[in-house]
Protein backbone atom coordinates (compact mmCIF):
# COMPACT_ATOMS: atom_id res chain seq x y z
CA UNK A 1 0.00 0.00 0.00
CA UNK A 2 1.25 3.55 -0.45
CA UNK A 3 0.39 5.98 2.60
CA UNK A 4 2.25 9.21 2.97
CA UNK A 5 3.77 9.96 6.30
CA UNK A 6 4.77 13.66 7.58
CA UNK A 7 4.20 14.45 4.18
CA UNK A 8 5.95 11.82 2.40
CA UNK A 9 4.90 8.74 0.30
CA UNK A 10 5.69 5.57 1.28
CA UNK A 11 5.46 1.83 0.41
CA UNK A 12 4.35 -0.41 3.32
CA UNK A 13 3.24 -4.02 3.80
CA UNK A 14 -0.53 -3.62 4.02
CA UNK A 15 -2.46 -4.76 7.45
CA UNK A 16 0.16 -2.69 9.69
CA UNK A 17 -1.07 -0.80 12.92
CA UNK A 18 -0.52 2.28 13.70
CA UNK A 19 2.08 0.95 16.68
CA UNK A 20 3.96 -0.88 13.83
CA UNK A 21 4.37 2.15 11.84
CA UNK A 22 5.21 3.80 15.40
CA UNK A 23 8.49 0.65 15.21
CA UNK A 24 8.94 0.89 11.61
CA UNK A 25 9.03 4.78 11.26
CA UNK A 26 11.95 5.04 14.21
CA UNK A 27 9.48 7.68 15.63
CA UNK A 28 11.80 9.16 18.53
CA UNK A 29 9.93 9.13 21.84
CA UNK A 30 6.79 6.69 20.77
CA UNK A 31 5.57 6.96 24.19
CA UNK A 32 4.53 10.92 23.93
CA UNK A 33 4.05 11.38 20.24
CA UNK A 34 0.84 12.10 18.77
CA UNK A 35 -0.38 10.58 15.69
CA UNK A 36 -3.21 11.90 13.27
CA UNK A 37 -4.70 10.02 10.60
CA UNK A 38 -6.34 11.63 7.87
CA UNK A 39 -6.45 14.88 10.00
CA UNK A 40 -7.68 13.11 13.11
CA UNK A 41 -6.13 12.69 16.27
CA UNK A 42 -5.81 8.45 16.72
CA UNK A 43 -6.46 7.41 20.72
CA UNK A 44 -2.90 6.49 22.42
CA UNK A 45 -5.06 3.22 23.36
CA UNK A 46 -6.21 2.79 19.83
CA UNK A 47 -2.60 2.21 18.41
CA UNK A 48 -2.85 -1.37 18.32
CA UNK A 49 -6.19 -1.38 16.98
CA UNK A 50 -5.90 0.99 14.00
CA UNK A 51 -5.30 -0.38 10.84
CA UNK A 52 -3.54 1.47 8.32
CA UNK A 53 -4.66 1.51 4.93
CA UNK A 54 -3.68 2.58 1.25
CA UNK A 55 -4.36 6.06 0.74
CA UNK A 56 -4.02 7.11 4.48
CA UNK A 57 -2.27 10.42 5.44
CA UNK A 58 -0.39 9.87 8.16
CA UNK A 59 1.63 12.48 11.00
CA UNK A 60 3.91 12.51 14.02
CA UNK A 61 3.42 15.37 16.51
CA UNK A 62 6.39 15.84 18.73
CA UNK A 63 6.52 17.65 22.17
CA UNK A 64 8.59 20.21 21.85
CA UNK A 65 9.87 21.56 25.22
CA UNK A 66 12.47 24.55 24.63
CA UNK A 67 12.05 28.21 23.94
CA UNK A 68 14.21 29.64 26.35
CA UNK B 1 -4.32 60.97 16.66
CA UNK B 2 -2.60 61.95 13.76
CA UNK B 3 1.03 60.57 12.96
CA UNK B 4 3.77 62.54 13.61
CA UNK B 5 6.74 62.93 10.79
CA UNK B 6 8.92 60.96 12.16
CA UNK B 7 5.84 58.12 12.55
CA UNK B 8 5.58 58.63 8.98
CA UNK B 9 8.86 57.28 8.32
CA UNK B 10 9.20 55.07 11.06
CA UNK B 11 6.49 53.20 9.88
CA UNK B 12 6.34 53.93 5.56
CA UNK B 13 7.36 50.20 4.88
CA UNK B 14 4.34 49.20 6.56
CA UNK B 15 2.23 52.31 5.30
CA UNK B 16 2.62 51.51 1.98
CA UNK B 17 1.50 48.00 2.12
CA UNK B 18 -2.22 48.20 1.59
CA UNK B 19 -2.36 44.60 4.05
CA UNK B 20 -1.66 47.37 6.97
CA UNK B 21 -1.95 50.98 5.36
CA UNK B 22 -2.32 54.23 8.36
CA UNK B 23 -5.42 52.27 9.95
CA UNK B 24 -3.33 49.42 10.24
CA UNK B 25 -0.39 51.02 11.95
CA UNK B 26 -2.71 52.86 14.16
CA UNK B 27 -4.23 49.53 15.04
CA UNK B 28 -0.63 48.21 16.11
CA UNK B 29 0.13 51.22 18.21
CA UNK B 30 -3.05 50.58 20.10
CA UNK B 31 -2.20 47.13 20.61
CA UNK B 32 -0.63 44.91 23.24
CA UNK B 33 0.91 41.83 23.68
CA UNK B 34 2.45 39.85 26.14
CA UNK B 35 5.87 37.83 26.20
CA UNK B 36 5.95 35.26 28.27
CA UNK B 37 9.99 34.73 28.62
CA UNK B 38 12.32 36.86 27.39
CA UNK B 39 14.55 33.84 25.88
CA UNK B 40 15.42 32.31 22.90
CA UNK B 41 11.78 32.95 21.20
CA UNK B 42 10.60 35.70 23.26
CA UNK B 43 13.79 38.01 22.11
CA UNK B 44 13.09 37.77 18.27
CA UNK B 45 9.42 38.23 19.07
CA UNK B 46 9.71 40.99 21.36
CA UNK B 47 12.26 42.88 19.16
CA UNK B 48 10.08 42.78 15.96
CA UNK B 49 7.15 43.39 18.21
CA UNK B 50 8.64 46.93 19.27
CA UNK B 51 9.85 47.43 16.47
CA UNK B 52 6.76 47.36 14.10
CA UNK B 53 5.24 49.74 16.80
CA UNK B 54 3.05 47.28 19.31
CA UNK B 55 1.66 50.21 21.68
CA UNK B 56 2.06 47.91 24.38
CA UNK B 57 4.34 44.95 24.99
CA UNK B 58 4.90 43.13 28.33
CA UNK B 59 7.37 40.88 29.13
CA UNK B 60 7.46 38.60 31.72
CA UNK B 61 10.76 36.41 32.88
CA UNK B 62 11.79 35.36 36.17
CA UNK B 63 15.79 35.40 34.96
CA UNK B 64 19.09 37.10 34.80
CA UNK B 65 20.70 37.40 31.57
CA UNK B 66 23.74 34.35 31.41
CA UNK B 67 26.69 33.83 28.97
CA UNK B 68 25.18 31.00 27.67
CA UNK B 69 21.99 32.49 26.43
CA UNK B 70 23.58 34.90 24.38
CA UNK B 71 24.26 32.33 21.29
CA UNK B 72 20.22 32.67 20.47
CA UNK B 73 19.04 35.81 22.65
CA UNK B 74 19.46 38.70 20.67
CA UNK B 75 17.77 41.18 22.80
CA UNK B 76 20.46 40.36 25.53
CA UNK B 77 23.73 42.43 25.01
CA UNK B 78 27.34 40.47 26.59
CA UNK B 79 27.12 44.12 29.05
CA UNK B 80 23.68 42.93 30.21
CA UNK B 81 25.28 39.37 31.42
CA UNK B 82 23.17 39.61 35.21
CA UNK B 83 20.98 41.42 34.83
CA UNK B 84 17.21 40.99 34.97
CA UNK B 85 16.20 39.65 31.08
CA UNK B 86 12.87 41.78 32.00
CA UNK B 87 15.37 45.13 32.28
CA UNK B 88 17.47 44.42 29.71
CA UNK B 89 14.64 43.91 27.21
CA UNK B 90 12.80 46.59 28.12
CA UNK B 91 16.13 48.61 27.12
CA UNK B 92 16.61 46.92 23.97
CA UNK B 93 12.69 47.67 23.06
CA UNK B 94 12.61 50.97 24.03
CA UNK B 95 16.39 52.20 22.42
CA UNK B 96 14.42 50.50 19.35
CA UNK B 97 11.18 52.69 19.30
CA UNK B 98 10.22 55.17 22.13
CA UNK B 99 6.81 54.60 20.46
CA UNK B 100 6.46 51.30 22.75
CA UNK B 101 5.80 51.25 26.41
CA UNK B 102 7.30 48.24 28.05
CA UNK B 103 5.54 46.73 30.52
CA UNK B 104 8.33 44.20 33.07
CA UNK B 105 6.66 41.14 35.13
CA UNK B 106 10.21 39.82 37.24
CA UNK B 107 7.69 36.20 37.76
CA UNK B 108 7.72 33.13 37.30
CA UNK B 109 4.33 32.43 35.55
CA UNK B 110 2.11 30.31 38.01
CA UNK B 111 -1.74 29.88 38.20
CA UNK B 112 -1.79 32.01 40.83
CA UNK B 113 -0.65 35.24 38.65
CA UNK B 114 -1.17 34.27 35.11
CA UNK B 115 -4.73 35.40 34.96
CA UNK B 116 -3.72 38.91 36.09
CA UNK B 117 -1.07 38.75 33.35
CA UNK B 118 -2.91 38.31 30.55
CA UNK B 119 -5.90 39.92 31.41
CA UNK B 120 -5.31 43.37 29.76
CA UNK B 121 -3.29 41.80 26.60
CA UNK B 122 -4.49 41.42 23.06
CA UNK B 123 -2.33 38.02 22.42
CA UNK B 124 -0.13 36.23 24.35
CA UNK B 125 3.01 34.83 23.03
CA UNK B 126 4.48 31.58 25.02
CA UNK B 127 7.91 31.54 24.46
CA UNK B 128 9.30 29.14 27.64
CA UNK B 129 11.07 26.70 28.01
CA UNK B 130 9.21 24.07 29.85
CA UNK B 131 5.86 21.85 29.43
CA UNK B 132 4.43 22.74 32.89
CA UNK B 133 4.27 26.84 31.85
CA UNK B 134 2.95 25.69 28.29
CA UNK B 135 0.44 23.62 29.80
CA UNK B 136 -0.04 27.00 32.29
CA UNK B 137 0.04 29.42 29.56
CA UNK B 138 -2.93 27.50 27.14
CA UNK B 139 -5.07 26.31 30.14
CA UNK B 140 -5.07 29.99 31.03
CA UNK B 141 -5.52 31.63 27.60
CA UNK B 142 -8.41 29.06 26.94
CA UNK B 143 -10.26 29.98 30.04
CA UNK B 144 -9.81 34.05 29.82
CA UNK B 145 -10.65 33.38 26.23
CA UNK B 146 -7.48 34.98 25.24
CA UNK B 147 -5.70 34.21 21.56
CA UNK B 148 -2.28 33.00 21.54
CA UNK B 149 0.90 31.44 19.99
CA UNK B 150 2.74 28.30 20.89
CA UNK B 151 6.12 27.25 20.50
CA UNK B 152 9.01 25.14 20.89
CA UNK B 153 12.71 24.93 19.59
CA UNK B 154 15.28 21.86 19.98
CA UNK B 155 18.40 20.93 18.27
CA UNK B 156 17.65 22.32 14.74
CA UNK B 157 14.38 21.78 14.69
CA UNK B 158 11.40 23.75 15.95
CA UNK B 159 7.46 24.38 15.44
CA UNK B 160 4.53 26.42 16.22
CA UNK B 161 0.53 26.72 16.32
CA UNK B 162 -1.56 29.39 17.10
CA UNK B 163 -4.89 29.08 19.11
CA UNK B 164 -7.81 31.98 19.03
CA UNK B 165 -10.80 30.93 21.42
CA UNK B 166 -13.63 29.32 19.05
CA UNK B 167 -11.37 28.97 16.18
CA UNK B 168 -9.36 25.29 16.20
CA UNK B 169 -7.58 23.21 18.85
CA UNK B 170 -5.51 24.53 21.76
CA UNK B 171 -2.40 23.20 22.73
CA UNK B 172 -3.36 20.58 24.79
CA UNK B 173 -5.98 19.07 22.27
CA UNK B 174 -2.80 18.07 20.41
CA UNK B 175 -0.46 16.96 23.47
CA UNK B 176 -2.91 16.02 26.08
CA UNK B 177 -0.74 15.94 29.31
CA UNK B 178 2.85 17.53 30.30
CA UNK B 179 5.39 14.34 29.44
CA UNK B 180 7.31 13.12 32.60
CA UNK B 181 10.02 15.12 33.70
CA UNK B 182 13.15 14.31 31.76
CA UNK B 183 11.14 12.75 29.29
CA UNK B 184 11.79 14.60 26.19
CA UNK B 185 15.02 16.69 26.22
CA UNK B 186 15.02 20.18 26.88
CA UNK B 187 17.27 22.93 24.98
CA UNK B 188 19.88 22.69 28.24
CA UNK B 189 20.34 19.01 28.08
CA UNK B 190 19.50 18.94 23.88
CA UNK B 191 20.95 21.96 22.45
CA UNK B 192 19.87 24.14 20.13
CA UNK B 193 21.11 26.02 17.09
CA UNK B 194 20.60 30.16 17.80
CA UNK B 195 18.85 31.16 14.80
CA UNK B 196 15.99 28.96 15.78
CA UNK B 197 14.66 31.23 17.78
CA UNK B 198 14.82 33.90 14.92
CA UNK B 199 12.97 31.53 12.74
CA UNK B 200 10.38 30.49 14.95
CA UNK B 201 10.08 33.57 17.07
CA UNK B 202 9.47 35.97 14.29
CA UNK B 203 7.07 33.69 13.11
CA UNK B 204 5.24 33.83 16.25
CA UNK B 205 5.78 37.83 15.95
CA UNK B 206 3.82 37.79 12.47
CA UNK B 207 1.19 35.67 13.77
CA UNK B 208 0.51 38.48 16.53
CA UNK B 209 0.82 41.40 14.20
CA UNK B 210 -1.06 39.40 11.72
CA UNK B 211 -3.88 38.68 14.42
CA UNK B 212 -3.80 42.62 15.30
CA UNK B 213 -4.31 44.12 11.84
CA UNK B 214 -7.29 40.90 10.92
CA UNK B 215 -5.16 39.85 7.82
CA UNK B 216 -4.43 36.36 6.19
CA UNK B 217 -4.83 33.10 7.65
CA UNK B 218 -3.69 32.35 10.97
CA UNK B 219 -1.67 29.17 12.23
CA UNK B 220 -5.32 28.17 13.61
CA UNK B 221 -5.96 24.41 13.29
CA UNK B 222 -2.22 23.66 12.07
CA UNK B 223 0.97 23.01 13.98
CA UNK B 224 3.80 24.20 11.84
CA UNK B 225 7.12 22.65 12.35
CA UNK B 226 10.55 23.33 10.99
CA UNK B 227 13.85 21.27 10.23
CA UNK B 228 16.61 23.19 9.66
CA UNK B 229 18.57 20.02 8.81
CA UNK B 230 16.69 19.35 5.35
CA UNK B 231 15.66 22.98 5.41
CA UNK B 232 11.71 21.81 5.23
CA UNK B 233 8.64 23.33 6.30
CA UNK B 234 5.82 21.30 7.15
CA UNK B 235 2.37 22.22 7.65
CA UNK B 236 0.24 19.53 9.36
CA UNK B 237 -3.79 20.13 9.75
CA UNK B 238 -5.12 19.34 12.80
CA UNK B 239 -9.15 18.40 13.54
CA UNK B 240 -11.24 21.33 13.59
CA UNK B 241 -12.82 20.29 16.87
CA UNK B 242 -11.89 17.97 19.57
CA UNK B 243 -14.89 17.25 21.93
CA UNK B 244 -12.98 15.07 24.40
CA UNK B 245 -10.51 17.68 25.32
CA UNK B 246 -10.17 18.62 28.91
CA UNK B 247 -10.13 22.13 28.77
CA UNK B 248 -11.45 23.56 25.29
CA UNK B 249 -13.82 20.15 24.92
CA UNK B 250 -17.96 19.65 24.73
CA UNK B 251 -17.21 18.95 28.81
CA UNK B 252 -14.27 20.38 30.36
CA UNK B 253 -12.55 18.35 32.89
CA UNK B 254 -10.01 21.03 33.58
CA UNK B 255 -11.64 24.26 35.52
CA UNK B 256 -9.02 25.21 37.17
CA UNK B 257 -5.37 25.96 36.30
CA UNK B 258 -2.64 23.12 37.19
CA UNK B 259 0.85 23.91 38.38
CA UNK B 260 2.52 21.12 37.46
CA UNK B 261 5.79 20.10 38.57
CA UNK B 262 9.19 21.39 36.46
CA UNK B 263 11.69 19.49 35.26
CA UNK B 264 14.94 20.00 37.40
CA UNK B 265 16.92 21.75 34.75
CA UNK B 266 14.91 24.12 34.22
CA UNK B 267 13.83 25.72 36.90
CA UNK B 268 12.17 28.62 35.74
CA UNK B 269 10.48 29.84 32.75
Amino acid sequence: MTITVAGVQKEYEDGINVAKLIELEDVETPEYVTVTINDDFVDRGAFESTIIIDGDNVEFLYFMGGGH
Amino acid sequence: MAFTNEQLERYSRHIILKEVGSKGQKKLLDSSVLIIGAGGLGAPAAMYLAASGVGTIGIADADEVDLSNLQRQIIHSTNDVGKAKVLSAKETMEAMNPDVTVNTYRTFVSSDNIMDLIKDYDFIIDGTDNFPAKFLINDACVMAKKPFSHAGIIRFKGQLMTYVPGQGPCYRCVFKNPPPKDAVPTCKQAGVIGAMGGVIGSLQAMEAIKYILGIGDLLTGYLLTYDAINMEFHKIKLPTYTHNCAVCGDNPTITELIDYEQAECDGVL
